[in-house]
């Protein structure tokens, strides 16, 4: 059996586990053995791959695996992974294994919550294992629903009418989606839904112009693209820790993976001729997310503008087709999927001692609990780009990667996008200043304590990871290049650097 | 020279120790750790300076750039990349010296002033951190890591500003410092993006047919890094956020608020000198006006502030636009004389780093003392504090540029620099150094001599500081006193070739008088217990006095700007469309779609007779379009 397959047969036997599991300790101990083999997989995935590639492995996906399944539409399951699905998968990994920690104490319904939270993970997982169009939607599709139930059923404040809006939103975007894959699928002259094959063949431009928007726009409304992003404020808020987490760090990253490996590499005329409309939403993205955030007074409010002005920065970063710039989008989705995942964890557990997340409710928790600020502020510099975390290392190669951009429009959006960093560390610094610093005002707030030791657990992961990436990002962006390289040639673009 | 790795080693081997193990430690020993490892690399830099500067001078005359560390960081493309290296060269290793004295001293002085403060350890964590910054950027090999350390020298000056993160003060100046850096670190970053993109390198020093097709371009890029050098550097009028800075503890301003973060924008400019020099000349002027209007702005605030340590943050900014001057002022043409400005210019750099230290040490002795920044709680502070005192007085001698202290050498050859440019150049510098003088002096007088508060010294009798803080300022002193005659133009020039320092006599001689004179009237004005003609001066210019005292509103125009402009014109409105425009069309939607289900939904009723009747009329309908077709 091909060793991806295990990516998604993990969680199942995790599902069975959890099914069978007759109280809250077996439950832990299931999820915490099936998370932990995650992780080791994907780790020893990467290594392997790496290996691989450096003893001179050239395909452009490796492991590479095909059954069909549906042969009349030529639906097979068929995996194989490069340098950006592996990374990918190393993140989901991580956020699937901190999210269980972070959501250790969960009441009520723990054994049903620990479900559909794996069944979520199968679905993304799934999705970046899989080569086949149809396959990866499907993957795609069970990773929505159970998103639906975490929200609703497990989530604060106003969760059914969140948990709805999220899932119709969201849903829309995959109906544009369906249309597009069909489309593609008929326009490739319907043989095969292997998206390698697929890149091989030559889809009609015209129904490219038509097709492309389709499928980026469906990606793109999971990578909260402006003005489809309003999903996401009232989702997150709603949304109990682990899934916030798990949705903001990986969930939103198949938006963009889905634009680049999808919508961009099948339909290059379709981007050449939309490019620049979607450049203009995507820059809008960036900066309207930002300005948006300084002025909100919920802490996952504020979270969850940021992403849409960070998530924005990856669908901004394709669109400038530059191999550097692709490779920034990359590392983008793989470092704002962890610091999110850190800052929603964080904010999970101050929300979970204080019982608010208004920012004019606290203040002074530097002193009560200095272990979650002291993680809180390392979460707000590595999101405003310090050096050193990994927030700088995609910025950087972001912005880098877009200026080689020959066009002076593109060139033009750069230089406002590069905005974005100053009115981050304005929206940061304020939360920082607000709820971290000065003295305690609410009497309530002086009995809380600190972080235990689960918590602790999952916030000192997260922050190895993010220091991780900052410190020595050489690795990371070197795998990613390499497998970004055969897609950018593809786009086919005259003014490339290599 | 392969040792020079523990120079950067050893802080960030400190800081990490101090921060995650410093909260179980004593304090004592948390401050050896970090003391001892600033030590060690104080012993190094010399060792580094000693070797460098005694190595034999190549066939040209000038010092090698050695580079004895330079890996791939972060690669982005075959020609663009980030590199971490080393890089030693005159500068970097007269900085070297600086930042690494300086910070030695503040480690020092640190023991007796932070005596008995909870979080001792944080503080010396995030001082290790700050040196470790500071000695990245000064050795960086390629723009982009100058400014990798650059933000994070910014973050370790955020973190030091608000150490007293229960005050609100020190929270708003920690958040303001930042973000006005961030701003103008806007400026540096798009300028690395188009000197990336045009040159074709992050390099300093690119190969010729680099610049040539960059040649156009380069003017930009480098006005563009320059407004975040401007930033660091506080020059008008991005500076507002050092005055607030001082809301730190004083030896932090010391450090970072005196002797080497604000120096950085020079230190960015002298760096780029080259390229300044060969491509943009006219940039390199606009440094220079911009660097004098500074400098005048800071003088006439200094002079009417009340909190000492607001005067020496506002005498930095001024001298930092000297320095600024003297690059700016550099001409290509001839080459060699031409260049003068730069080797004044790290001088003085050099000079104001030891002074201006000793100047805010002795502010905090004096501030430890009566536990107040305001001039009012002093006066006579003389006979309590003879060490303070001496030091502080030699410090102000310095400044003004009294021979034979350090102060007078270097800013003599600014002004000679100066006036080669052009004579209004020099006079306006020659009238701002005697405003200095001023200003330093009124400071002097208010702190040392003049109308003693005597009740409050009654009630609380100022003592002399322990030694751990004494002694740094005696060291200060001691390098003051005899830095001047270090012929510094042997050494660190902008060509490499070196300068003999020779004092210009006229130029000696004005200055000097100058600033005899505006010492004479400051103690005419304040050295008396009482002050009639300060006092009337300040009722007959009542206007003036309010304005300069309010740093000519420079704070209110940009809070204007950010909090009614920023916050509330764009970011208000925006978040409220969002909520209410593009989130109220899509709850439009799901409205719609309801309220048009349930207008359908009546049709479903189950009554057979209804049924019938739309079937039929359906009927009839289509037979008739079928008949009329």
């Amino acid at each position: 059996m091909n060793i991806l397959s295990l990516f998604v047969l993990i969680p199942a036997l995790m599902m069975l586990g959890l099914w069978i599991a007759r109280n809250v300790n077996q439950v832990r101990g299931g999820m915490v053995t099936g998370a932990s083999a995650l992780l080791v997989l994907a780790v020893g995935l990467a290594v392997t791959y790496l290996h691989m590639r450096a003893g001179g492995a050239s395909g452009e996906m490796l492991f590479t695996d095909s059954v069909m399944w549906y042969a009349p539409l030529h639906i097979c399951y068929s995996v194989g992974v490069d340098g950006i699905s592996v990374v990918m998968l190393l993140l989901s990994a991580v956020i699937v294994f901190t999210g269980t920690f972070a959501s250790w104490k969960l009441k009520p319904l723990t054994k049903e919550y620990f479900l559909w939270f794996t069944l979520l993970s199968t679905g993304v997982f799934g999705f970046f294992i899989t080569t086949d169009l149809f396959t990866m939607f499907m993957f795609y599709e069970v990773a929505l629903i159970p998103m639906y139930l975490l929200i609703g059923v497990w989530g604060s404040g106003r969760k059914e009418y969140a948990a709805m809006k999220l899932t119709l939103m969201l849903m829309g975007g995959s109906a544009f989606l369906l249309i597009g894959i069909l489309g593609i699928y008929y326009g490739a002259g319907a043989q095969t839904m292997n998206i390698l094959d697929i890149a091989r063949l030559h889809i009609p431009t015209a129904m490219q112009h038509i097709f492309f928007p389709a499928v980026f726009l469906g990606f793109g409304v999971l990578g909260a693209l402006f003005p489809f992003h309003t999903w996401s404020p009232d989702g997150h808020a709603s949304a109990p820790t682990a899934v916030s987490m798990l949705h903001a760090g990986v969930l939103m990253k198949l938006g963009g993976y889905g634009c680049f490996r999808i919508a961009m590499y099948l339909m290059p005329e379709g981007l050449a001729a939309w490019g620049d409309f979607f450049l203009v939403l995507t820059t809008i993205s960036v900066v309207y997310g930002a300005f948006s955030a300084v002025v909100q007074t919920d802490l996952k409010y504020i979270n969850a503008y940021s992403s849409v002005s960070h998530c924005g920065l990856v669908l901004f970063a394709l669109q400038m087709m530059t191999r550097t710039s692709c490779t920034g989008a990359i590392l983008q989705m793989l470092s704002h999927g962890l610091m999110t995942a850190l800052f929603f964890a964080l904010i999970g557990m101050i929300y979970g001692r204080t019982h608010t997340r208004d920012v004019r409710q606290l203040s002074g928790l530097m002193k009560i609990m200095p272990f979650l600020s002291v993680g809180y502020v390392i979460a707000g510099l590595a999101n405003l780009g310090l050096p050193g975390l990994s927030g700088f290392i995609a910025e950087m190669t972001v912005f880098v990667g877009s200026f080689e951009h020959p066009d002076f429009f593109h060139r033009a959006c750069t230089v406002i996008a590069t905005m974005s960093i100053v009115i981050t560390a304005v929206y940061i610094l304020r939360v920082v200043g607000k709820i971290l610093y000065g003295t305690c005002r609410n009497p309530e707030h002086l009995k809380l304590t600190d972080a235990t030791w689960d918590e602790r657990f999952a916030v000192i992961c997260l922050i190895v990871y993010v220091a991780g990436l900052g410190l020595a990002p050489w690795w990371v962006s070197d795998t990613i290049s390499f497998s970004v390289a055969p897609i950018v040639s593809h786009l086919n673009i005259s003014c490339l650097p290599l | 020279m392969e040792y020079t790795i523990l120079i950067l080693l050893l802080p960030i081997l400190s800081f990490l120790i101090l921060a995650l193990a410093g909260m179980k430690m004593p304090h004592r020993v948390a401050g050896f750790i970090g003391t001892l490892s600033l030590g060690a690399v104080a012993v190094l830099s010399y060792v580094t300076a000693y070797g460098y500067f005694t190595q034999p001078r190549s066939a040209g005359g000038t010092f090698a750039t050695l580079m004895p560390y330079n890996f791939e960081w972060l690669p982005f493309t075959p020609a663009l990349h980030i590199d971490m290296g080393i890089l030693l060269d005159p500068i970097s290793v007269m900085m070297l010296v600086v930042i690494s004295t300086v910070s030695f001293m503040v480690h020092i002085y640190s023991f007796g002033y932070m005596k008995g403060e909870k979080e001792f350890q944080r503080y010396y964590a995030f001082l290790s951190l700050f040196t470790f910054s500071m000695l990245g950027l000064v050795v960086a090999t390629n723009i982009f890591q100058m400014y990798v350390f650059w933000e994070l020298v910014g973050v370790s000056s955020y973190l030091l500003i608000g150490f007293y993160y229960t005050k609100p003060e020190a929270i708003s100046a920690s958040k303001k410092a930042f973000i006005v850096t961030r701003f103008a670190d806007l400026g540096f970053l798009i300028g690395i993006l188009i000197y990336g993109y045009y040159v074709g390198t992050f390099t300093f020093a690119p190969a010729t047919e680099n610049l040539m097709q960059g040649a156009l371009m380069l003017p930009w890029a480098l006005g563009l890094m320059f407004v975040g050098g401007a930033g660091k550097s506080s020059m008008f009028p991005l500076h507002i956020w050092l005055p607030d800075a001082m809301e730190g503890p004083t030896p932090v301003s010391a450090l970072i608020h005196a002797a080497t973060m604000v120096v950085a924008g020079v230190y960015q400019v002298a760096r780029l000198f080259p390229l300044y020099i060969a491509y943009a000349p006219e940039t390199l002027h606009i440094v220079a006006y911009v660097g004098a209007f500074t400098a005048f702005y800071a003088v006439s605030v200094a002079c009417a502030q009340s909190d000492i340590k607001r005067v020496l943050a506002f005498s930095t900014i001024s001298q930092i636009g000297f320095m600024m001057v003297a690059l700016g002022v550099c001409t290509g043409m001839p080459s060699h004389e031409g260049g003068l400005g730069n080797m004044a210019s790290m001088f003085h750099l050099f000079t104001h780093a030891m002074f201006k230290a000793l100047l805010f040490l002795g502010a905090g002795c004096i501030i430890h003392a009566v536990h107040s920044n305001e001039m009012s709680t002093m006066g006579g502070l003389r006979k309590y504090m003879p060490i303070t005192h001496i030091t502080f007085l030699i410090a102000c001698l310095a400044i003004s540029g009294i021979p034979p202290f350090s102060g007078f050498f270097s800013k003599d050859e600014i002004l000679t620099a100066c006036f080669a440019f052009s004579p209004v150049m020099g006079y306006v510098m020659t009238f701002i150094a005697g405003m200095t003088a001023f200003y330093m002096f009124r400071l002097y007088y208010g702190i040392f001599w003049g109308r003693e508060n005597k009740e409050l010294h009654a009630e609380h009798v100022p003592h002399e500081c322990p030694l751990t803080m004494t002694f740094p300022l005696m060291v200060l002193a001691a390098v003051t006193c005899v830095a001047g005659f270090i012929p510094f133009g042997h050494f660190v020039t902008g060509d490499g070739l070196s300068y003999d320092i020779h004092l210009e006599s006229s130029v000696a001689v004005t200055s000097c008088v100058v600033a005899v004179i505006a010492i004479a009237l400051a103690t005419f004005m304040y050295a008396r217990s009482s002050q009639p003609v300060a006092d009337s001066l300040a009722r007959r210019f009542p206007r003036l006095h309010e304005a300069a005292y309010r740093r000519f509103y420079m704070d209110e125009i940009w809070l204007f700007v950010t909090k009614r402009i920023i916050f509330r014109c764009v970011s208000t409105p925006l978040a409220w469309f969002d909520r209410h425009v593009i989130d109220g069309f899509m709850n439009f939607l799901a409205w719609s779609t309801r309220a048009s289900g349930e207008e359908v939904q009546p049709m479903q009723s189950g009554r057979i007779q209804s049924y019938v009747l739309w079937f039929l009329s359906g009927i009839i309908v289509l037979t008739l379009i079928l008949l009329a077709v």
